[in-house]
């Protein structure tokens, strides 16, 4: 069994826990073994049809008021709980916030070796393989799990949604071990951006700003930009970052984050490695920058030579033209 | 407040990487390495606590003699004692086996302290897992990724980093904590503070002085391929009037690319 653990926010499963979820049915029909989901929460059952469409046959819940509100603590009780009962030959997890403040915790508890933030899951010779990459992409890591259950986390926005299907299939409850006294550390509040911005890991366009923006002052010429697209985001250089014109949560690159769009847009960002480091597995590139010897450029698979502050506006202009046709 | 401080060594984040394809390791020559910058803030965050609160600072590695410069440089920066915990096996990308090491060295030679600071990730590895696995193994509440960071008497709150906002935890204290760019800005180390700890000693615990046995840290992590990814093309360049590159550029994502 190829096992997905379900992230929930809002009440709702996370987009990126059913891309983990799609991408164990894959490897599950490839292994000719079952999926599963599991779902842990006061009250998640009610989830579990959102599950059996996504292509689990089984749906595992654990259902414990003590886990109402979120506990690294608790949750890796309650999830190894599941690989006891269970016994899956893997679980994923979607490497976001809570994947990746919980993954190595359920691991510790396992003692079972986790793969980090994995682009890419293959079949090879009968055994799962998980690409990584490392040194913020710079290079990439392939390796094999040698315990079990083999743990991962699965990129957000890298493995594809599985077509929706009709369906259930049987739903399982665990019992969670009494949590009590073990949930320590605990999630008491959630602050939302005011904004309420997507991620720039979450985002199918990445709108980036740099050293060129001269100022927070220019940031809203890339908002603008950001707004003609559906599911967009505004991420900035580690020098726009440290220059204070942006919170850090929107850096991109080796000391901020990795993000693999379908469209990067680098606005006066010259192209240092460790920003390069950090978008280069983007779909499409393109680049706007003064400086035709930009680095930038050398990645790009549009570029725009000139200044920004002409080009951007007229380019936001065009974009919601064209969009609207 | 008695604070424990984890860090690692790793090339400098300007570092073009290598491939040594044979061993799927890093060609480490021409490189040049320095404290991992996220621990740089755990180690900056220990500080403040301590010139807040009272106490001591100590700080952890787990690797090759070489480590020990990165020591120093959190001897100069303030730390109160160091520990070098020597392991010469290469990287693993095995973040069990090292909070394993790690949690031992807590166990068998500082225990009692009231925190325990991280970095959110190594620079290299990028695996995220040391901090939530060491809390695990030594049974304490943890909270990752951590932006503010508040500690009041036994008890402490702080501030994790998630998709759109941030989660605020509270966490009885002791407890492991892993620092996010954000938390503060690491000072620099002051020269009488780098003359100082040059004169500190770095003393250094074996794996068998923790008790591991040989074939207890067995990496469970087998890499069996390690690649740079391949160059991407330099694409089409436009230059001109920016009202018709721009018009030009929506029409290649269009048409060409497909990707509007």
């Amino acid at each position: 069994m190829i096992a997905a653990y379900l992230e929930i926010r809002d009440g709702k499963i996370k987009k990126s826990s059913l891309e983990a979820l799609s991408e164990a049915k894959r490897r599950a029909a490839e292994l000719g073994t079952e999926t599963a989901a599991v779902l842990a929460g006061a009250a998640v059952s009610g989830l579990a049809p959102a599950a059996f469409s996504q292509g689990a046959a089984k749906v595992y819940v654990i259902e414990n008021k003590a886990l109402a509100d979120y506990s690294s603590q608790s949750y890796a009780i309650a999830l190894a709980g599941f690989a006891a009962a269970a016994k899956p030959a893997a679980l994923f997890f979607a490497a976001t916030a809570m994947g990746k403040d919980l993954a190595p915790r359920v691991a510790a508890r396992l003692g079972a070796a986790l793969a980090t933030d994995c682009t890419k899951v293959a079949v090879k010779d009968g055994a799962l393989e998980f690409t990584r990459p490392i040194y913020a992409g710079k290079a990439f890591l392939t390796l094999r799990l040698k315990s079990t259950p083999q743990l991962a986390t699965l990129r957000p926005n890298v493995f594809p949604l599985g077509q929706a299907v009709g369906g259930a299939g049987e739903t399982i409850k665990v019992e969670a071990a009494s949590s009590e006294g073990a949930a320590q550390g605990r999630v008491v509040e959630v602050i939302k951006e005011e904004s309420a911005e997507l991620d720039v890991t979450e985002a199918d366009v990445v709108v980036s700003g740099g050293r060129g923006l001269k100022g927070a002052d220019a940031f809203p010429l890339l908002r603008d930009l950001a707004a003609v697209f559906p599911r967009a985001a505004v991420g900035a250089s580690r020098s726009a970052v440290d220059s204070g014109w942006i919170g850090h949560q929107h850096q991109v690159g080796q000391t901020g984050k990795t993000v693999s769009p379908e469209l990067y847009m680098a606005i006066g960002i010259s192209g240092a490695i460790q920003h390069l480091a950090g978008m280069s597995s983007s779909k499409f590139i393109v680049a706007v920058n003064k400086d035709p010897e930009a680095p930038i450029f050398k990645v790009a698979d549009y570029g725009i030579v000139g200044d920004l502050f002409e080009v951007v506006p007229r380019l936001t202009d065009e974009l919601k033209k064209t969009l609207a046709e | 407040m008695n604070i424990l401080v984890f860090v690692k060594r790793v090339p400098d984040t300007e570092s073009r990487i290598r491939i040594q394809h044979e061993t799927r390791t890093i060609v480490e020559d021409g490189l040049n390495f320095i404290i991992s910058p996220y621990d740089e803030y755990a180690v900056e965050e220990a500080l403040r606590l301590k010139e807040a609160k009272g106490g001591a600072v100590r700080v952890v590695s787990a690797g090759r003699d070489e480590t020990a410069a990165v020591l120093r440089k959190c001897l100069a920066m303030g730390a109160d004692e160091v520990l070098l915990v020597k392991d010469d096996v290469p990287e693993t990308y095995d973040g069990l086996r090292t909070a394993r090491i790690l949690a031992r060295t807590v166990e068998r030679k500082l225990a009692g302290a009231d925190l325990l600071l991280f970095g959110k990730q190594s620079v290299g590895a990028d695996n995220s897992q040391v901090p939530a696995m060491v809390a695990e193994l030594l049974g304490l509440p943890q909270a990752t990724v951590v932006t503010k960071l508040e500690v009041e008497g036994t008890s402490a709150t702080a501030w994790r980093e998630i998709e759109g906002g941030l989660e605020k935890v509270a966490l009885p204290l002791p407890a492991v904590i892993s620092a996010q760019k954000g938390l503060n800005e690491p000072r620099y180390e002051t020269l009488k503070g780098i003359m100082a700890a040059k004169k500190k000693p770095v003393p250094v615990v074996t794996l068998e002085e923790l008790g591991f046995a040989a074939g207890d840290l067995v990496p469970a992590v087998e890499a069996t391929g390690l690649d740079v990814p391949a160059a991407r093309q330099a694409g089409r360049i436009l230059k001109g009037d920016a009202a018709e590159t721009a018009r030009e550029l929506v029409r290649l994502l269009r048409d060409e690319a497909k990707v509007i």
